[in-house]
């Protein structure tokens, strides 16, 4: 039982020193610098972390001091986490990418005295801002490139610190009795760490969290995937991320596994495949990338290597998910499989660099099925969690053998987790924050009366597995006129997994039943279109071609038929949809430059066409402004056809098997 | 080696001097009577419109061509011959207006290539690669390995230069440039059809590599924005003519020189 386990120590510093008695000669962390991959023991990632801690306690960091982190993944910005940490300070690590006024904020905000950055661009970023962080004193940089005429009163390299720190520490033996009783005195309950959210909703906020509270939560998970010191990670996630030090630094620490940090941002694939780890995450954009790279390339490659790779994909996509569940498969199958596995998939994996992993994990966003299916065919551990800054990350986790693309596991050992009336999800876990640092209002706002943390995300249990499944924002939930759910976000989803849909819009708020405006994806109709005979002239045309309408209608009546699955969905099926006459396009202001869909200023836009889908008629007329990407404007009108689409009953959730 | 070491001439002092050189192809007289001089420690910069002997002039202080008269004096050693292999030798490095590499080898394998002339032990001893020429062998590679990081091209370390976009191959011949360890380094329009990123990076590198390694830097540019910025002094070639020499601002108020690029009314 994970509530059973318990830690051998309730801070990181002294994890730090246990992971160094006990297993002292094992691999902690690696860097690859000047082409080759440099180790350091725990034993000496020990040494130099107190050498850290005393050279920052002989610059004057005392305890409760707020220590800013910006940079990549380097040794030294993880070490200068735990040395602060040694000293009772508190880490505030930042995405190193923050422009100067979103840094000043943080900075500012949680007032840092200290500075740990990477290089001479984060030195003269915080330069820039000094003026806005009276607080600030002393920086420490790790890349001495390009500093060496800087005024060096206050600025000195990492590397330098612990130098003077480790000379300190072998000199006077009550110095160093000095920093261990630092370590000694750090609490369970002492704030580990802040960690800013990105602020995507507002100006962000800093999440206190306690070391006890980190060690709780990784202690359960790392038992969960049963990682072990002789576990491998590539540290490539941003440092001021959640999933980061989480994954990386509090899991490394409680399970003793090595990370490795990757030669720059840049070389982290290239690297990935050096490093052959055992433990990986990527949000789903990067197994996407992954998967279109391979594509490409093996359509360079020649007629026999070709038609090898199809054949046994396709032989993966029929047996691999079902041998990886440990599900009964024919002997013919697992035969062509073990053969696929030698030919292709092992070579393949070994190219990835995913030969060695024994679990993945995705979060972050929703991944395709095929693609979510893709990298599980070939036999990879691909799994799906589901957490937030505030819970420390974990919350949910899909098991082995519990996998499925659409939901995000059970809730995590010794995680509550509870849906609100209003469809959001609410929590009590072991990693939970401790409150926003400095903004008792909003901590106040986020928690329940008994406790709970409210995650902001709507989601359900699903009927059939138990799991969690996050349909959107709980803001963005909206209600049909008889009360049904309407979660918008997850009914587009669904729609923009099919190819041929390249963005969808659904409305139904306040309405009485959903309906969709689709925009189609021109390269995949494209080809439809090329390889079927359909002529056509331009997108418009394309758009409003019946047979193009039939396709699409037969994918919504697909995405119907998954959304009667569940009880909670079932209401928000489609009822009517078109295909509109032009992309949404960022010059006219339909989609945000990230290609977010801007669904107020759309539903303005097209409010003749919104009318016509909930007033019954077949076609509208509609006109628009469109901006070219010149600049100069015109006027676009087109008649746009609309469709019924067949709906289907919820399935009853009683006398079905799960 | 031949002639003193560059350490021996201090910063600011003549590196090179070219005088009354003139070169002519049959009747083609490419550089007339030009003369100039390079100090130690600057950012020179040749400007000029097309066919104004830019090239040539650079082809004259790496040996590439023979001028038919006029004395070139590099590291105090005068010489009016010179052939391509001893300019190297000599510590002249220099990448091309259209870049010249090996294609098909790794960005790695061509700057390991500039470390050539560095290398001690003959051409079995590296075929073999045991004992002192493996150690030798590693000894260069960390060099390149700093001149890797320094212009942040890790990640292309491995990959067939032929498969990169061009801004990228005109770093890699920089690095190969740079492994030389060179004296006097020679850019041949080294921003030529780059955008407006690749040449603020290319501009930062050669600040840099001017800054770091102390090296010379003798330059051919067409941007003129980029050539004002890096550089100490600027000479302005016209019909292989030298009709200016100066700061970047005088050279810009120079009459001549606005004429030669805008043209004149006759």
């Amino acid at each position: 039982m994970a509530s059973s386990m318990r830690a051998p120590a309730d801070t990181f510093p002294k994890l730090l020193l246990h992971n160094a008695r006990s297993f002292g000669a094992r691999p902690a962390m690696r860097h690859k610098d000047l082409g080759i991959w440099q180790t350091w023991t725990w034993a000496q990632v020990r040494d130099q972390i107190l050498g850290l801690a005393a050279g920052l306690h002989r610059l004057g960091l005392k305890r409760g001091e707020t220590v800013a982190i910006v940079g990549a993944n380097r040794p030294k910005l993880y070490w200068s986490v735990a040395a602060v940490q040694a000293l009772g300070g508190i880490p505030v690590p930042v995405y190193a990418d923050a422009v100067a006024d979103e840094l000043a904020y943080v900075l500012a905000h949680a007032e840092v005295r200290f500075a740990a950055v990477e290089d001479q661009e984060q030195v003269d970023k915080i330069l820039s801002i000094s003026d806005r962080l009276p607080k600030l004193e002393k920086m420490i940089y790790d890349e001495t490139r390009g500093l060496r005429d800087y005024d060096h009163a206050n600025l000195h390299d990492i590397g330098a610190v612990i130098a003077d720190g480790r000379k300190a520490l072998t000199e006077d033996s009550n110095f160093a009795a000095l920093i261990d009783a630092e370590i000694a005195a750090g609490k369970g309950s002492d704030t580990s760490i802040i960690l800013y959210t990105s602020g995507t909703t507002g100006q962000s906020k800093g999440v206190v969290l306690s070391a006890e509270r980190c060690i709780a939560a990784s202690l359960d998970t790392v038992a969960f995937d049963s990682l072990t010191e002789r576990d491998e990670a590539l540290a490539y996630l941003p440092l001021a991320w959640v999933g980061d030090h989480y994954l990386n630094y509090a899991q490394g620490m409680v399970s003793g596994f090595c990370m490795a940090c990757p030669e720059n941002a840049d070389t982290a694939m290239a690297d990935l495949r050096e490093i052959g780890p055992t433990f990986f995450f990527a949000p789903p954009r990067t197994f996407e990338q992954m998967l279109t790279r391979l594509m490409i390339r093996m359509e360079d490659a020649s007629f026999v290597k070709r038609k090898l790779f199809h054949y046994f994909i396709g032989v993966a996509r029929q047996y691999g998910e079902p041998i990886l569940n440990n599900q009964p498969v024919p002997f013919t199958g697992r035969l062509l499989y073990w053969l696929g596995n030698i030919l292709v998939y092992a070579p393949l994996k070994n190219v990835l660099g995913l030969s060695n992993v024994r679990i993945a994990y995705t979060a972050g966003e929703a991944i395709g099925p095929d693609l979510f299916s893709f990298y599980r065919s070939l036999g990879l551990n691909l799994k799906q969690l589901y957490g937030q800054t505030e819970a420390f990350l974990y919350l949910t986790a899909q098991p082995d053998g519990q996998i499925f693309s659409d939901t995000v596991g059970p809730a995590l050992p010794n995680v509550d987790l509870r849906i609100a009336d209003n469809g959001e999800v609410l929590f009590k876990s072991p990693g939970m924050f401790v409150s926003y640092f400095k903004d008792e209002a909003k901590t106040r706002e986020t928690m329940t009366a008994d406790g709970f943390v409210k995650t902001g995300d709507a989601g359900f249990f699903d009927s059939k597995t138990g799991h969690l499944k996050i349909i959107d924002r709980a803001k963005d939930v909206g209600k049909l006129k008889d009360g049904t759910l309407f979660p918008p976000k997850y009914i587009e989803n669904k729609l923009k997994f099919y190819p041929n849909i390249r963005e969808a819009v659904a409305y139904g708020d306040d309405r009485g039943f959903v309906a969709v405006m689709i925009n189609i994806d021109l390269t995949a109709v494209g080809s439809w279109a090329e390889r079927n005979n359909v002529v056509y002239g331009s997108y418009q045309e394309l758009a409003g071609h019946p047979l193009v309408y039939d396709m699409l209608q037969k994918n919504i009546e697909e995405t119907n038929r998954s959304l009667a699955e569940d009880k909670v969905t079932a209401g928000a099926q489609v009822k009517r949809f078109l295909i509109l006459h032009k992309e949404l396009d960022a010059d006219d202001g339909e989609v945000t430059r990230t290609q977010k869909v801007r669904r107020g200023f759309v539903a303005e836009r097209y409010a003749p066409l919104i009318n016509a889908l909930y007033d019954g008629s077949t076609e509208a007329g509609i006109s628009t402004e469109v901006t070219f990407e010149d600049g100069r404007k015109g006027t676009m009108s087109a008649r746009v056809k609309i469709r019924d689409v067949a709906t289907v009953p919820a399935a009853p959730t009683i006398g079905r098997a799960a | 080696m031949s002639g003193p070491a560059a350490s021996d001439i201090a910063a600011g002092e003549v590196l090179l001097s070219i005088e009354n050189v003139s070169l002519s192809f049959g009747g083609v007289r490419a550089i007339r009577d030009v003369s100039f001089d390079i100090k130690k420690g600057e950012v020179r910069a040749i400007i000029g419109p097309n066919g104004a002997g830019k090239t040539s002039m650079l082809n004259v202080i790496n040996g590439f061509y023979q001028p038919q008269q006029g004395r070139i004096t590099f590291k105090g050693k005068t010489r009016s011959k010179m052939q391509p292999h001893d300019a190297a030798r000599g510590g002249i490095a220099r990448t091309f207006q259209n870049v010249a590499l090996f294609k098909g080898m790794s960005a790695l394998d061509n700057i390991m290539a500039g470390r050539t002339l560095k290398m001690r032990r003959g051409l079995l001893w590296q075929i073999l690669r045991v004992g002192p020429a493996l150690n030798e062998e590693v000894a260069h590679r960390h060099r390149v390995e700093e001149i890797i990081d320094f212009l942040e091209i890790q990640a292309i370390r491995k990959v067939p230069v032929a498969r990169l976009p061009y801004g990228l191959q005109k770093r890699v011949e920089l690095g190969r440039a740079l492994a030389m360890e060179p004296d006097l380094l020679l850019l041949d329009e080294p921003m030529a059809g780059m955008n407006l990123e690749e040449k603020e990076d290319m501009s930062r590198f050669i600040v840099d590599v001017n800054d770091h390694f102390g090296t010379t830097v003798a330059l051919i540019e067409h941007d003129m924005g980029v050539v004002m910025d890096l550089s100490d002094r600027v000479v302005v070639l016209d019909h292989g003519v030298k009709i200016a020499d100066g700061t970047p601002d005088e050279v810009k108020k120079n009459q001549d020189v606005i004429d030669a690029y805008l043209g004149v009314a006759h």
